[in-house]
């Protein structure tokens, strides 16, 4: 069938750019002191991009781990709302919903639900997930790797890279004025708490703000 | 103290995730859930980036970091693919630093 043959393709390009992306991912984990089995774990058990930056990126400066687990949790909870999307399409149940789960991310979510027919969307979903695990994993120890060889990241600007990736990660979310207006005023509102409270916190603070904010909005 | 936070997040990421597919729909299908949730990773992903570019632990400094930042919104905004953006990044730090 070749729309079968089509979304393949697709799965396959989304899957090389995350590996490329994953590469990165490796080198910002390494760079902030986690162990190449630690880097690897969090590719193969978190498998959640923007979450798994957050972790290092938090133990990366200076905050605690489980500062960085909250900040990793709460990006994780968009997957969340992805899963109500999807669960309609895919009907898994036992097993391959133990397994599905763990595919929900946001390449899996935009490949499913762009098609029309519920089996594409099906195999859309699987094919994507499986790719992207692949390559996300490899290029995460690829990463890893490379910057284990390098004896101070700071010469080739490896501390100027997380916030870049958090930018890139951003961009395609802020298309109208108020996520413009709201990241800006988390970044601000970030920046004037860090010097007060525990490296990490801040972005705790955001979070709340923006939950209350989201609450009482009309 | 590592391991016990990379698995519990893991742990963490990985329920929500199979909430999505497992709990009834009408629960997370309120208005204000769906309004709020997605706003929560702009704040902090925009947090991130103003933390970690303009902070060194808990002091604010201004550093090479300030342009590697400048030039990556400049990649984003060319829709460069994301490896470029964090490479051009990490190059502008770095060619700063050797001056």
């Amino acid at each position: 069938m070749p729309a079968t043959r089509g979304i393949a393709r697709d799965a396959v390009g989304i899957a090389i750019a995350s590996g490329a992306y994953a590469i990165s991912f490796g080198a910002i984990a390494t760079a902030a002191g986690l162990s190449l089995l630690q880097t690897g774990a969090l590719s193969l058990l978190m498998f959640t991009g923007a979450s798994q930056f957050a972790l290092v990126g938090v133990v990366g400066a200076g905050g605690s781990i489980w500062a960085g687990a909250v900040a990793a949790a709460l990006l994780g909870s968009r997957n969340t709302l992805y899963g109500v999307r999807l669960s309609t399409m895919l009907e898994v149940r036992g097993w391959r919903r133990a397994v599905g789960s763990h595919f929900v991310i946001d390449e899996t979510t935009a490949m499913a639900i762009a098609r029309d027919d519920p089996q594409l969307s099906r195999y859309a979903f699987w094919v994507t997930g499986v790719a992207l695990f692949v390559l996300w994993n490899t290029g995460t120890l690829i990463g890893a790797l490379a910057t284990q060889a390098i004896s101070d990241p700071k010469v080739f600007g490896l501390d100027a890279a997380p916030p870049a990736a958090y930018l890139a990660l951003l961009a395609p979310r802020l298309r109208a004025r108020e996520p413009l207006a709201i990241a800006l005023a988390a970044a601000v509102i970030a920046i004037l708490a860090l010097p007060f409270v525990p490296a990490g916190v801040p972005l705790l603070i955001v979070a709340a703000l923006v939950a209350v904010f989201g609450a009482f909005r009309k | 103290m590592t391991w016990a936070g990379v698995l519990v997040a893991s742990a963490a990421c990985y329920v929500l995730k199979l909430a999505g597919l497992s709990l009834p729909q009408h629960w997370l299908q309120d208005g204000r859930v769906q309004r709020t949730v997605p706003l929560i990773p702009i704040a902090l992903l925009a947090a991130l980036v103003g933390t970690q570019t303009f902070a060194t632990g808990q002091h604010l400094v201004l550093d090479v970091r300030a342009a590697a930042l400048a030039v990556a919104v400049a990649a984003v905004i060319l829709r460069a693919p994301f490896l470029v953006v964090v490479a051009v990044a990490a190059a502008t730090a770095a060619l700063l630093r050797l001056l």
